[in-house]
């Protein structure tokens, strides 16, 4: 590599220069507005811009036992980790059979997630990881599907809880492509219980997720700090779509 | 030793000459063309063995044949597509030309010298026509459709490359964009062509040797399919002699381009791996001398762009 002060921190670390960060942030985010399924985008952009807030994260993490823990054993979710017969068997209600639930209903897997490779540091990288990982978690406990519009209401809930500058501008610029009714029921709804549940809650990357699978949502959900969530029924063209 | 060069220099982001220092170092890692003997040879900065370069760099244009195009029009604001037609310039072929493009790809030689060929053709008829002014309807027809089955007059033009995917990438641009006629798309080794000696009137390479493991061989084997009279033209990333554009080319080399690989094609490493192999190719002199040591005559280069570009010329006579 051209610029190697270092030279690569942990497998998959590209270094970068302070230039070549600053024309990454932009490029992602412009090529993430035009393309919001350019998930690696959102990915870059994320670790470009969130060296101030990852730094917090992790202290937030160190200070508390149970994230100190996580920062220490490293646990990493993937379907070949998680015991996914065993998931589905357990009963409903419970935060292990609503995840594999939202996992096949959306059509999606832990394991698309992105590795890092602009952060600068190997511990900060991890803290990235787990957010990501923690992500699809976040959806089960909010209860969000994973259109636009759920996504959006996870954004705005963790702009608050990790300060992450990519969390703040997908929250911010989600919506632009949402239609009036959907912004309607996100802006005089939603929006209000995201950021009231994300400021209330304990921090999200503080949960050993992993040990927690037999406890139902409700009693994570109060644990955690994060309010019940909305009743609403949206009418689309085709189908009605519950939230929660 | 390279790396404790590199961590002193790298206090200074952009110190000079950063790009000349760091290849003269990759250089001595053993990136050489004489070491032949050590079997290691150079993958952009990286040192790796001999053999292996020919995988990693197959891998590369895999991965990024499908932007291929894309990145080139983004990282040169366009300016390829001039270096190209200057090319063709140079060559200047005529109806009836056979032409050989290694490392064709994506086949922007090959549709260009159609394109040559084919208004060198119309013109050729209209001359024709307008020396003869008094023929017969029957006379003018007759041209017309002589004119319908040779529209290239018998030139074609071979495409060949290592990479099926970048060959796939090619094929589809001509059937969209309607070249049908006087192509074929071949699959071979630049370092061992799977042609007959003496069969083309001209071979071209563009920006496609830099990548070859044995540059030597590759002129051996340019020779080789060459026909007597026949022109080796070769379009490469040369070395800028100017201090200041050299220093510029050097930030927009190593800053941006990377950084356009992976917002454009997500891949960062195939872009690092391009702008670390211009770095680690010849000079405009030694790649004359290369040239002149295949057997070619009257060779010759000019640059481009300040040097950013060079095309050298030979002749087998």
């Amino acid at each position: 590599m051209r610029f190697r002060p270092q030279g690569p921190l942990y497998p998959g670390h590209v270094p970068t220069s302070p230039l070549q960060k600053v024309l990454l942030a932009a490029g992602s985010a412009l090529a993430a507005l035009r393309d919001p399924y350019r998930h690696d985008m959102v990915a870059v952009l994320g670790e470009t811009t969130g060296s101030l807030a990852l730094q917090r994260l992790r202290d937030k993490m160190r200070h508390d036992a149970e994230g100190y823990q996580i920062l220490r054993e490293r646990p990493r979710i993937r379907l070949s980790t998680l015991d996914v017969a065993g998931l589905r068997g357990l009963p409903d209600g419970t935060f292990g059979r609503e995840y594999m639930r939202f996992l096949e209903d959306n059509r999606v897997s832990p394991d698309t997630r992105m590795p890092a490779k602009f952060v600068d540091d190997e511990e900060l990288a991890y803290v990235i990881q787990r957010y990501r990982e923690v992500h699809d978690l976040m959806h089960t406990l909010l209860g969000m599907p994973t259109n636009m519009l759920g996504e959006v209401v996870v954004k705005w809930f963790e702009a608050v809880q990790t300060g992450l500058p990519m969390c703040a501008l997908g929250a911010v610029f989600g919506p632009i492509r949402l239609k009036a009714r959907k912004l309607q029921v996100l802006t005089t709804e939603l929006i209000p219980w995201a950021v009231q549940s994300g400021l209330r809650a304990n921090c999200i990357l503080n949960i050993y997720y992993e040990r927690r699978w037999e406890q139902t949502v409700e009693s994570l959900r109060e644990e955690i700090g994060i309010l019940p969530p909305p009743s609403i029924r949206l009418e689309f063209s085709c189908n009605t779509w519950d939230i929660a | 030793m390279a790396a404790s060069i590199g961590a002193a220099s790298c206090r200074a982001l952009f110190c000079r000459s950063w790009g000349k220092r760091l290849s003269a170092a990759g250089r001595l890692l053993g990136g050489a063309r004489g070491l032949a003997a050590q079997g290691e040879t150079h993958l952009g900065f990286q040192t790796v063995p001999e053999a292996e370069k020919e995988q990693r760099v197959y891998q590369v244009f895999e991965s990024v044949a499908k932007k291929y195009d894309i990145m080139n029009d983004s990282m040169s604001f366009g300016i390829h597509r001039l270096w190209k037609d200057i090319l063709l310039h140079q060559m200047n072929p005529y109806p009836g030309t056979q032409l050989l493009d290694v490392a064709g790809g994506t086949g922007d030689i090959a549709f260009r010298f159609i394109n040559y060929i084919r208004s060198q053709r119309e013109y050729q008829l209209r001359q024709k026509l307008k020396s003869h002014q008094n023929l017969s309807w029957q006379e003018i027809s007759k041209s017309y459709q002589e004119e319908a089955l040779k529209p290239l007059g018998g030139s074609q033009v071979v495409i060949c490359d290592i990479n099926k995917e970048m060959l796939k990438v090619g094929k589809q641009k001509a059937q969209h964009l309607g070249y049908t006629e006087g192509l074929s798309w071949v699959v071979g080794n630049a370092e061992e062509l799977p042609f007959d000696d003496d069969k083309f009137d001209v071979y071209t390479i563009a920006f496609g040797i830099r990548n070859v493991t044995h540059i030597d061989q590759a002129l051996q084997e340019a020779y080789r399919v060459l026909q007597p009279g026949g022109r080796f033209l070769c379009l490469e990333f040369s070395q800028v002699n100017n201090p200041l554009i050299s220093r510029l080319y050097d930030l927009y080399s190593f800053q941006v381009i990377p950084v356009l690989g992976e917002i454009i094609a997500g891949d960062w490493k195939s872009y690092q791996y391009l702008v670390e192999s211009i770095r680690q190719f010849p000079a405009q002199e030694e790649f004359k001398a290369m040239i002149e040591d295949a057997g070619f005559l009257k060779v010759e280069y000019r640059n481009l762009t300040a040097g950013i570009v060079a095309i050298h010329s030979g002749f087998k006579l």
